[in-house]
Parts: structure tokens; sequence; C-alpha cells
């Protein structure tokens, strides 16, 4: 793994790596690139259909459609992951399945699951956005940098 | 007594009475299900936790192992036990179940030998008459305690490895019917830089490796002299690794006899990724499988290098790389 730990390395270590990672078998990065497009694309389409279900049956705009949509793709991650069927399709989707909401809901779903046995305070609750947390917090932090770049950005007249 | 560098030549020849292997689902549909005493198809064994899971699954082993040689707990001397779970707790409360005087062992995936060996030091020292050495590892337990929540779907790379469900228990006596410890080498821990937590071969190959050179080393012998010698948990790609570096050091193994417990215990298209890891990896497989072939006469001499890889959680997060050991322990017929 490259990065900033090779630098506190010695010679020997570093000549080790080299040596090993050719006798590692590597990610198959195209193809998991194809299969990532497929199952998002897939998770993309059935969001579309969705949305026009709803606008089409109910009381839902353009904007307003998307709420429920958004409820109905993160309630059927969370089930899938409470069966223990969301693990296996994302080891073969990869980014597929872990960029769109999906995966944000199934963060937050495994790892209550998984601390369910230490009870619903310190268990669920304290664990439950033991891997969405940081989504969360540096998300509404780059929210806020963005927002304040466009009220600058307004106030100055350039937009 | 020790030889060279870093063997303990056990001349009291200490036996191992009696051995049990526990598993569980995915060991059920592996390549060696003949070789376990109990298999469990439910991998939450009827308990609440993971831990609980596992901790049943370490006193079924131990429980076996003492019945097998018609034995009741409290004839057991001394239990040596470790496992994988923070402050060891699978193997402190097995170790309260059983109620004798205990050692708790920490060396991760090597604990299977560290356990025998210091068993068969307090047995060929004569300061008691059986030792009993345990170990235990669950897949999700693991999983829970050094990566992500088992249902989390992230992509593992093909250099990852699938801990296995499962306990093994070999009970040490002075004297009676059973395989004979010979010696033991007591491993160094060996850190070659690699830091990815899913790529445990490529870090425990060279302490395998350096174990391995300084076992044949210090006893002055080759590897024609065993049957079967086999690493703990490096898997294929550790495998492949350590035959490369091994070879290079002039140490030739022979393809039929060099093996890994990783790459024996599931079958070919069962997806565990590079193969096996785990405490009960080495641990069952030598205690359950090699015995058993010892026991059939297919095998007079084998080695077993259990390797275990030190890291925790946090010393990943704070970008520390892999220190990793092995011990290497002879057991021949």
């Amino acid at each position: 793994m490259p990065g900033k730990r090779n630098k506190e390395l010695n010679n020997e270590q570093l000549g080790y790596l080299k040596f090993s990672g050719k006798l590692e078998p590597k990610r198959k990065i195209f193809s998991n690139c194809i299969k990532a497009f497929i199952t998002g694309g897939t998770i993309c389409v059935i969001g579309q259909l969705v949305q026009v279900f709803f606008k089409t049956y109910f009381d839902f705009d353009e904007i307003t459609a998307g709420n429920p949509t958004i409820a109905v793709l993160i309630i059927i991650a969370v089930i899938l992951t409470g069966l223990g069927i969301y693990d296996h399709i994302a080891q073969w989707a990869g980014a597929g399945t872990a960029v769109p909401i999906t995966g944000f809901a199934n963060t937050i779903a495994s790892a209550s699951i998984e601390h369910r046995s230490e009870g619903y305070v310190l268990g669920v609750g304290a664990n439950m956005f033991k891997l969405a947390g940081p989504v969360i917090a540096f998300g509404v932090f780059s929210a806020f940098v963005v927002a304040f770049v466009k009220i600058v950005l307004k106030e100055l007249g350039v937009i | 007594m020790k030889q060279g560098n870093q063997t303990w030549v056990f001349e009291n020849k200490p036996v191992i009475i009696s051995s049990a292997a526990v598993g569980g689902p995915h060991e059920s549909e592996g390549a060696i299900v003949d070789d376990f005493d109990i298999l469990h198809k439910d991998l939450w064994l009827g308990e609440d936790s993971f831990e609980k899971a596992e901790k049943k699954l370490l006193e079924e082993a131990c429980s076996i192992a003492i019945k097998k040689a018609n034995l009741q707990n409290n004839d057991i001397e001394f239990m040596l036990s470790g496992d994988l779970i923070n402050q060891i707790t699978s193997s402190n409360f097995t170790a309260r179940t059983i109620g004798i005087p205990y050692f708790g062992l920490y060396g991760a995936c090597s604990t299977s030998m560290e356990g025998l060996t210091l068993a068969s030091l307090i047995v060929n020292t004569g300061f008691a008459q059986n030792a009993l050495a345990a170990t235990s590892s669950h897949n999700a337990a693991s999983e829970k305690q050094y990566r992500y929540p088992t249902e989390y779907g992230s992509q593992k790379p093909p250099t990852a490895q699938w801990t296995v469900t499962g306990a093994g228990a070999a009970l040490v006596g002075k004297s009676g019917e059973g395989p004979k410890v010979v010696c033991s080498t007591i491993g160094r821990v060996i850190d070659m830089g690699v830091s990815d937590p899913f790529n445990m071969g490529a870090a425990m190959a060279p302490a395998a490796v350096d174990t391995i050179v300084n076992h044949f080393q210090d006893m002055n012998i080759d590897p024609t002299y065993y049957d079967i010698i086999a690493t703990g948990d490096l898997g294929k790609v550790g495998h492949n690794i350590a035959s490369t570096l091994l070879s290079d050091k002039g140490l030739n193994m022979p393809a039929e006899k060099f093996t890994d417990c990783g790459m024996i215990i599931y079958k070919e298209n069962q997806k565990v990724f590079a193969g096996g890891s785990g405490c009960a990896c080495a641990a069952t497989v030598t205690f359950g499988h090699f015995f058993n072939r010892m026991k059939r006469g297919e095998i007079k001499k084998i080695l077993i290098i259990a390797t275990g890889a030190l890291l925790s959680p946090m010393s990943y997060q704070q970008r520390e790389s892999i220190p990793s050991i092995a011990h290497a322990v002879s057991i021949e017929n």
C-alpha cells in the first residue's frame, strides 16, 4: 500500500513490498468499474421508476417526489441489509452499491444490527453512525463551505 | 533443553493424549468436514451475541478433548488459551467455566502453537502431568472486532482472507497414546512494512520464513525430514510469497509437503478469497485433520508453523505497519 507510511520504511522493507506486490493478485479495476456502473445504474433506474410512480399516482411534482423516492430506496436497502443480502451484492458491485443512498442506508443499518448485542443505548444508539458519521460530518462541512462561497460571490455581484 | 538460537527440544516427549476441533457453518461445507468433532450450522450457536457463540465453541472444544481422554475437568492441571476478541474474553470465560488454573495468551493466529509449546514445556519439565492448550476464532466476531460490521457492504480485495469460525483444543500429557511433541521453535516478531489489513498473507509470510529457516538451522535437519510442513493461515498469497522467499534462502520446500492450513480447510469453490485465517484455522486443521491423518498412519512427522498478525484496529488507524510472528511445533508419531 503506497502512501505516507512508506516514508518510514527501510530499504529492506521497501524491497519486500516491491517483491510481494508482484506475487499478489490485483483488484480487477476494469471489470469492477463495469460492475459498479451496471449496479449503480440499475439502482438509479429503480429510483427513477419510483419517482415516476409518485408523480403519476400521487400529488407530487419533480422536486417533491424526491423525498419519498429516497425513502423507498433506503427502506429497500435496509431490508436487504437485515436479510443479509446487501453485503453479498456489494462484494460483486463495489462502488455501485456504496455510492448511491442505498450504501449510506447500509452503513447505518449494518452498524445497528452489529451492535444490537450491546443494548439499544450503548450498542445501537452509540454505534449506528460509526461508519456513516464521517459522511455526515464532512458532508455537512462541505455544504457549509459551498454555501459560504456562494453567499460571498453573490454579495460581490459575481453571480 | 534449548538447542540452537530459539528452539526448545522436549526430551521427555510430551504426548498429545487427545484433541478436538469444532467448526461453524462455513467449515461444515468445507474440505475437511470429517475431521471436526462438532459442526454448527448456526453462526450464532443459539446464543444472543457472536462473542458468546465463540465462547461456546471454545468450551465445546475443551470439554470434548477432556472427555476423549476419559478425564474430568478437575483432572486437568493447567489450561492455556487465547483468541482474537478484546482482552481474550472467549478464553477467560471458558477458563471460568472449566475452573482450573489458567494462563491467557495472545499471539493472534499463532496462539494454537504458542499454547501447544507452553503446554508441552509445562509437561516436559514435570511441573504438571497434563496441560490443555486451546484457541478459538469466530468469523463475525472478528469482522466486528477488526473490520466492519458483518452486514456492511464493502468490497474485499482478492488478497483478503476468511476468518475460520471454530475452536481447537489439545490435551498434552506426560505419557499415553498419541502424537508426541518433539520440539518448538519460538518466533521473532518480524515487520516487513506491510500495512494493509486485507493482505495478512504478505504481512505474515516473512515471519513464517524466519521461523522455518531458524527451525531447520537449530535442529540441523532439512525439509525432507517431515511428511507435512504447514503454515497456519498464510492463504494462497502468503504461501506463494513464503515458498519464493524460502527458495531464495536456499531452502527448497517440496511442493507436495509444504502447505497452508488456510488452503486446506475450505473447498476451492467456497468464496474465501485467498483462504482461511484466524486462531481456529491452524488449530482445527492441526488438531483435527492432521492428527487424524497421523492416527491413520498416512503421515508421521509434521511441522506446523502458526502465523499471527500482531495488529490492532487502532494501530492500523494510526498508520502503523503490521508486525507478525510465527511459532513452529514439530510433532511426530
